[in-house]
């Protein structure tokens, strides 16, 4: 039932093509598939990061140099993207968690990766500095550009889907399941014979993968990334927002938590358009899950289930 | 089996564990007994590769697993459980069975059948699709046991999984182990409850201090309250009886 | 290569900027060290000191570092009343939840500012701005000097509170033995709160004295919240000599970092020590296991 509302909604804005819409449901389903990136280590690994704009900017800036430094299409900017946000993820979360870094310092220490990525686009000539990078504006399918809105929002939906599918697969499969335990208590899974470095490092891995195309995506919708937007700290504090409002370790969660966060962006552009006061609602909107809903908004549909 | 050699570790200025050999046959019971502190759990975490040794080695079916890693030593059949159970609480009773089944069963369908059934056997039948976090103090033991027995290990060392539960409970328990040995697997355990150690193994060792100061059956040592006595000082036995 | 006379100006610049940063990084490391929070809100809440300072002296004509008493009791009454009313009662007492309430407020902070101030970029001129000190052959920023000074200054009066008078005695023993604590008639739960008004009123002072020689709008905090938890990591999570001693520390490499690899590339040097510490020592280069 739930699932075939999901879908209706998710096709309305295709019939009523409405711009407004088109654009609304697109930055939703950008932000529900980041969020879900996040979840995939942040809920179901329980890996706090506050460092995930590593892995966007990562894949904004690979689609952005193959295109402009080499020439080359940015559909090999996907692939391209995934084995590098995935393998930079995967050595993260190496070098972190075999150190034995975890919960506060493993989010402090993405944090700072992330500013290190930032400030290395920032100065290196290959990212074009603190200028940033503009791509050629050339509609047309085989750039992977769009013109109209509701392609946007298709290829938007796709890496939802996708990523909601990697969430769906972890719940059953084994590596979700090992995950799991080792998020539960990293000494009984390592007695049952589970690598713990090599069970997290791998999410990380995974879900750095899955950001980094999100990445791509931003790079091929607006033409335009500098050093801030590719890797400033609010992308990687919208995606742990997204999650844990919505439901951090469900696979609807981070679908719930981007509907809210927009409906609540554009609520609140109702009553006062100044710039900060969405997110400041944002802000208090965690804190109060935080203290009432620790499962965030999807616990609420599980507990009326249970009723 | 399992030879350990000379397996020595401190703490500061504590040895906790102080030169400690033993063997273990294949396909035995043996209890490893002693007061509290006397290091028995830190022996186990060596063995387990939980805490590095200082010293001494420890060779599992032939092969030297010194200073491996707990998961590499759990995947070549040497599996622990906690003497402070440790259960996924986020998962059903089933799915953490599974997790352990998962170690020699790649197939979600198949390791889920097989945790189903070795929790049935161990007495968990009707909860299986409970939260873990639910279970009593003797569920959460079972569940230790189920969990480790999930993973098809050839030698089981299990850390006072009788502590806290009453006598049917240990009865239950005793019963448990005898039919888990009657699969097939090895067993070292640890327990305070002399009756237990009396009623499962054919082989205990005695350690204090961190040393091993007596081996022998449990019989003779339960009757020979004296030869504890004579190594521990007055008022041994009684203490080592009183922690059960 | 920069010469003797530049590295010998910027090495002392760091040292006085390190003077102030050991205020800042004080008062992260007494948060952590008897709540074992780690305060993500740091940064933001010396973003709001930094606001307060400077509304104090844009509106009301008051130097910022006459200012200090005032905006370090005012912070002092925000960050009690936040742990109070927000943080201890959000969290419950479990460590990601903690990290994550102090996230929260952290947003809640910065947006508020972005609301009330937008995000223009402000500074002010008092009488020390342009003043200099000619020492030898160095020219040293009075300004800066006052700053660092008064820092140290407050750095020396907390560990005397926090070692003499029987209110620190009793935060440090909730820090140590919370148990013990409650058996000798000390509600822990109160000077959790007494603990991290502290150590935001820290921030308050710093604010004040970082305000002249910098600048402050609604994302000025994101800029101290790595060089803090990298003062305070590198110090030892919790020691208050590793706090100066980082602070002073971490002025001089984010100064010569700035000299040696340039504007744009200088940052790095602090993000860079950062996750070296936490990867090869993360009990600090003086800690001991935490």
């Amino acid at each position: 039932m739930i699932r075939i509302i999901i879908a209706i909604v998710a096709l309305l804005p295709f019939a009523v093509g409405s711009p407004f819409l088109v654009n609304l449901a697109m930055l939703t389903a950008v932000s529900a598939f980041l969020g879900q990136c996040w979840n995939i280590s942040g809920g179901f690994g329980g890996l706090t990061s506050f460092g995930h704009a590593a892995f966007f900017g990562i894949g904004a800036y690979v689609v952005a140099i193959l295109q402009i430094r080499f020439g080359l299409s940015p559909w090999l900017g996907l692939p391209a993207a995934f084995l590098l946000g995935g393998g930079v993820g995967l050595a993260i979360g190496f070098a972190s968690f075999r150190a034995g870094l975890r919960g506060s310092y493993f989010a402090l220490v993405t944090l700072a990766f992330a500013e290190v990525f930032r400030v290395l686009a920032n100065s290196l000539d290959i990212t074009g500095a603190g200028l940033g990078m503009q791509i050629r504006r050339q509609p047309g399918l085989i750039t992977f550009q769009f013109v109209d809105g509701r392609l946007i929002y298709a290829a938007a939906l796709a890496l939802l889907a996708l990523a909601t599918l990697c969430a769906w697969h972890l719940r059953r499969s084994r590596f979700g399941a090992q995950l799991a335990a080792v998020r539960e208590s990293e000494d009984a899974a390592a007695a049952l014979g589970i690598g713990v470095v090599r069970t997290k490092s791998l999410a990380l891995g995974l879900s750095g993968g899955l950001t980094a195309l999100g990445g791509v995506l931003y790079a091929q919708t607006y033409l335009y990334i500098d050093p801030s937007i590719a890797f400033g700290s609010a992308r990687s504090v919208e995606m742990l927002l997204v999650a844990m409002i919505g439901g951090a370790g469900t696979i609807w969660g981070p679908l719930l938590g981007a509907l809210v966060l927009h409906v609540i962006a554009d609520g609140a552009r109702v009553f006062i358009d100044t710039p900060g006061a969405a997110p400041m609602l944002y802000g208090v909107l965690l804190l109060v899950v935080i203290w009432l809903l620790p499962g965030g908004i999807a616990s609420l549909k599980l507990r009326r289930a249970h009723a | 089996m399992l030879d350990v050699v000379e397996l020595s570790r401190r703490f500061g200025g504590l040895r906790a564990v102080d030169g400690v050999s033993l063997t273990l046959p294949e396909g035995g019971i043996t209890a490893l007994i002693g007061p509290n502190g006397a290091g028995k759990t830190t022996f186990f975490a060596m063995l387990a590769g939980f805490v590095r040794p200082d010293s001494g080695t420890v060779r599992f079916a032939g092969t030297d697993i010194t200073g491996w890693r707990p998961d590499l030593i759990a995947r070549a059949g040497l599996v622990r459980t906690f003497q402070i159970t440790q259960p996924f609480a986020g998962l059903s009773i089933a799915e953490n069975i599974r997790v352990g089944a998962f170690l020699r069963e790649p197939s979600p369908a198949a390791a889920m059948d097989q945790a189903r059934a070795i929790g049935t056997r161990l007495g968990l039948g009707g909860m299986l699709d409970r939260p873990a976090g639910s279970l009593t103090v003797a569920g959460r033991k079972r569940l230790e046991v189920a969990r480790a027995v999930a993973t098809r290990p050839r030698l089981l060392l299990l850390d006072e999984v009788m502590a806290g539960l009453n006598p049917s409970e240990i009865q239950e328990i005793v019963g448990l182990i005898r039919e888990v040995h009657a699969g097939g697997v090895t067993i070292l355990l640890i327990e305070h409850i002399m009756a237990a150690v009396v009623a499962l193994a054919s082989h205990a060792h005695v350690l204090a201090q961190g040393r091993l100061i007596a081996s022998a059956t449990p019989r003779a040592l339960a009757e020979n309250q004296a030869v504890i006595e004579a190594y521990l000082g007055h008022g041994a036995a009684a203490r080592m009886a009183a922690h059960a | 290569m920069p010469g003797f006379d530049i590295a010998a100006a910027s090495l002392v610049g760091g040292l006085l900027t390190g003077g102030v940063y050991a205020l800042v990084a004080l008062g992260l490391t007494l948060i952590y060290g008897v709540l074992h929070i780690v305060n993500f809100a740091h940064g933001a809440l010396l973003m709001v000191g930094m606001f307060a300072a400077y509304v104090l002296a844009a509106r009301f004509g008051i130097d910022p570092f006459l200012a200090v008493p005032l905006v370090a009791a005012f912070m002092f009454c925000l960050g009690w009343a936040l742990y109070r009313f927000v943080i201890g009662r959000v969290s419950r007492g479990e460590d990601r939840a903690m990290l994550l309430a102090t996230l929260g407020v952290a947003v809640v902070l910065d947006n508020a500012a972005l609301v009330i101030f937008t995000g223009d970029t402000r500074t002010i001129e008092t009488p020390l701005t342009f003043a200099v000190l000619e020492v030898g052959p160095l020219l040293l920023p009075v300004g800066k000097l006052v700053a660092c000074g008064m820092a140290l200054l407050m750095a020396g009066l907390l560990w005397a509170f926090m070692a003499r008078t029987g209110t620190g005695r009793a935060i440090r023993a909730v820090a140590r033995e919370p148990e013990g604590a409650r058996l000798v008639g000390i509600r822990p739960d109160r000077m959790f709160a007494l603990a991290y008004g502290i150590g935001v009123a820290c921030l308050g002072a710093a604010a004040c004295l970082l305000l002249p020689s910098f600048y402050v709008s609604p994302s000025v905090g994101e800029n101290f919240v790595l060089i803090a938890f990298t003062i305070v990591v590198l110090g030892g999570m919790g020691s208050f000599p590793g706090a100066v001693v980082g602070g002073l520390l971490v002025g001089v490499a984010e100064s010569l970092g700035g000299l040696f690899l340039g504007e744009s590339l200088g940052p790095i040097t602090i993000s860079l020590m950062f996750i070296l510490v936490l990867l090869l020592r993360p009990t600090g280069l003086f800690g001991v296991a935490r």
